[in-house]
């Protein structure tokens, strides 16, 4: 019988496999940042460990860091002390690392592919939920504990039971100023939060081989946003011309060679997948979560939904405390909501395209009043890309912030936060209570639905401004 | 690491879905470089509520965590599991766990054990009933007992294992590193390095 992707890449790195035990799979790139990893090195300190390859392992700072005024010292000293122990950590164990003023330095999940690190076939581990990012490659790729990441430091390798595989078919064209950030919305609105737990899901096909890989890698970020372990797509032409020249691609007969065998990493076409979901690519439309689980989301065409067309009494509540911490009430167009932050940047949107999407939106045109604006490349080279590209500049005069790379406000572990009560247009992954800032209010949106928004004010796609001639 | 076969203990009903790791320790508290101390980050938006079931005075001594399905989703903070820990908890039972969160519970001692739904509602109510209510899960067994509630718990064979023997899991898998140094040198010459 056939096997799927995701079959053919574990199975490629079983070290050791016995009867009753999990397998003990091989892994190919471990990524560190500051927050999962100390506790980490700290363990292998007191059993006397080494990092068993440092040379398939490196660190970023990323999470912690500020986005302005970076050639000065971290003014949070708690914040300061981590990103410090990461640097001493890393000295100590002999573990690349880009610190913040590096040019290579960005998000985790930005630097790794754009240096041509992650290639199909792989596994990548890091301890962030977002490495499933890397399954875009064609790449076994997914977020690990502190645990298990000083188990890696220390053996290479991870003990593993099998994941399920499920299948999620994209067929048709995705109609204008539909991205791959509404498709991923709709697929965790049709599955749920918990519909991919236990999964590696495989998304395939036409609407997503028509994708470029940055937003392949914007699909396989949110896999996570469904419960599942890891998202993956084939590999294919458009994967092996992303890589091709970049710093840790294969070179010349490697190259070929590594093509060759890329080339195999596809589901067969006998092979059976765990569960299949199925989305007509042509029926998506932009789309906008309202609650406070990226779950939670509907078409921005929609409104509110009320906690009486709940199918049961747990969903109602569910529905009825979220509509209480974001502070809307049933019925509402979801056009009507206003906002007072724009945020682009993260792991799931912080890339060129991204940006490039954001600043055709916002060319001639300028952020509301009401609303402050950031935007925030993923990584230092994206930064002096979009500033190659002249999209800074395009930023700058629409009236929106400028940033240096971070994770800034998708999570608030650093400066850039919401305020109690404010609302925010985010390009991010996660609209969890207090995600972006105690009490803040997060709606997760794609990068042509946030620079519209922020210039109207309120959610709103970009084919809902008056044009400029 | 200590070995879990059974514990007994008050129980917290927790009547919440989809209860994410932003919200067992929100990313603030993320910035310490021990594996101690965060007990205080543990629900702590939720805590600043006085109502909120944690800050009740008869639930005061909780170690067990009645939740709702889809428990520990999102980020993979190993940090929730500490917290849980570090405020005094030995078990969690859900219908549902997120993968990594469960994962990172089998590593550090934290039962997370699967029971149906059906079951939770009946703890919910027989806890809120009677606060002090004895709960015991049983990780040899494998079961809950709780009065006249007894129900089967879902535990993976190997985690049940590794738990009851207290083991370490580096310590095992450095058993077999001459299998890993053999699967190295079959590695295609073309896989990347970070040097």
């Amino acid at each position: 019988m056939g096997r799927t992707l995701a079959e053919k890449v574990w199975e490629s790195h079983v070290v050791r496999r016995f009867e009753g035990e999990p397998d003990l799979l091989y892994i190919d790139l471990h990524l560190v940042h500051e927050v999962t990893s100390p506790q980490a090195f700290d363990g292998l300190r007191l059993s006397g460990r080494v990092v068993r390859r440092t040379d398939l392992t490196l660190a970023t700072e990323d999470h912690n860091i500020p986005t302005i005024n970076i050639d000065q010292p971290i003014a949070d000293p708690i914040s300061r002390a981590q990103v410090e122990a990461l640097r001493t950590n890393c000295a100590e164990f002999g573990v690349p690392l880009y610190s913040l003023g590096n040019i290579e330095q960005g998000i985790v999940h930005v630097v790794g592919p754009q240096l041509g690190l992650t290639q199909p076939g792989m596994t990548v581990v890091c301890g962030d939920s977002h490495t499933s990012t890397h399954g875009a490659f064609g790449a076994l790729a997914f977020g690990i504990g502190t645990s298990e990441v000083e188990h890696v430091l220390a053996t290479q390798t991870l003990p593993l039971k099998p994941f399920k595989t499920m299948a999620i078919t994209v067929e048709g064209d995705l109609p204008a100023g539909v991205t791959a950030k509404d498709v991923i919305l709709a697929v965790i609105a049709k599955i749920g939060t918990g519909g991919g737990q236990g999964y590696v899901l495989e998304y395939r096909g036409s609407a997503i081989e028509a994708l470029s890989i940055e937003g392949r890698m914007t699909i396989c970020n949110m896999s996570i946003e469904a419960g599942a372990r890891a998202g993956m797509i084939a590999p294919d032409d458009t994967t092996f011309e992303y890589l091709k020249g970049r710093d840790h691609a294969p070179k010349d007969a490697e190259w070929d060679a590594a093509v060759e065998y890329w080339r195999t990493l596809r589901t067969d076409d006998d092979a059976t997948f765990d569960a299949e979901v199925i989305l007509d690519a042509s029926a998506l439309s932009p789309f906008v979560t309202w609650g406070t689980n990226p779950g939670q989301g509907l078409p921005l065409s929609g409104s509110v939904p009320s906690p009486a067309d709940a199918a049961d009494e747990g969903e109602r509540a569910a529905i009825a405390h979220a509509l209480e911490y974001m502070g809307l009430t049933p019925g509402m167009p979801l056009r009507d909501i206003a906002v007072d932050t724009v945020f682009v940047g993260s792991c799931t949107n912080g890339r060129i395209e991204d940006l490039r999407a954001v600043a055709e939106v916002l060319k001639g045109r300028t952020v509301a009043s009401s609303v402050r604006m950031l935007v925030v490349p993923g990584s230092v080279r994206v930064r002096h890309q979009a500033q190659a590209e002249g999209l800074d500049e395009i930023f700058i005069a629409a009236g929106a912030e400028w940033r240096e790379a971070g994770c800034s406000m998708c999570l608030a572990m650093n400066p850039d936060k919401l305020a109690p009560g404010e609302r925010s247009a985010s390009t991010s992954n996660r609209n969890f209570e207090g995600r972006q800032g105690p009490g803040g209010r997060t709606h997760l949106v794609s990068p042509a639905v946030a620079a519209a928004t922020a210039v109207t004010g309120h959610l709103a796609a970009p084919s809902d401004l008056v044009s400029i001639a | 690491m200590e070995s879990f076969v059974r514990h007994t203990g008050t129980a917290l009903p927790l009547r919440r879905s989809n209860v994410d790791t932003d919200q067992i320790i929100p990313a603030e508290y993320l910035k310490r470089i021990t594996r101690h101390g965060f007990e205080d980050g543990l629900f702590a938006a939720w805590r600043k509520d006085p109502g909120f079931v944690l800050n009740q005075p008869h639930h005061a001594d909780v170690s067990i965590l009645v939740a709702g399905p889809d428990f520990g989703t999102g980020s993979s903070r190993e940090h929730a599991v500490w917290a849980l820990q570090n405020y005094g908890f030995k078990v969690v039972l859900s219908s549902r766990f997120a993968d990594i969160f469960r994962g990172n519970s089998g590593k550090g001692g934290l039962l997370t054990a699967h029971v149906d739904q059906s079951v939770i509602e009946a703890l919910w109510t027989a806890i809120e009933a009677n606060p002090d209510l004895e709960v015991t899960v049983d990780l040899e067994e494998r079961e809950v007992r709780a009065d006249s509630i007894v129900a089967p718990i879902d535990v993976d064979d190997y985690v049940r294992w590794r738990l009851m023997e207290g083991l370490d899991d580096i310590g095992i898998t450095l058993a077999h590193v001459d299998a890993i140094s053999t699967f190295e040198t079959q590695r295609s010459s073309f896989m990347p390095t970070t040097a």
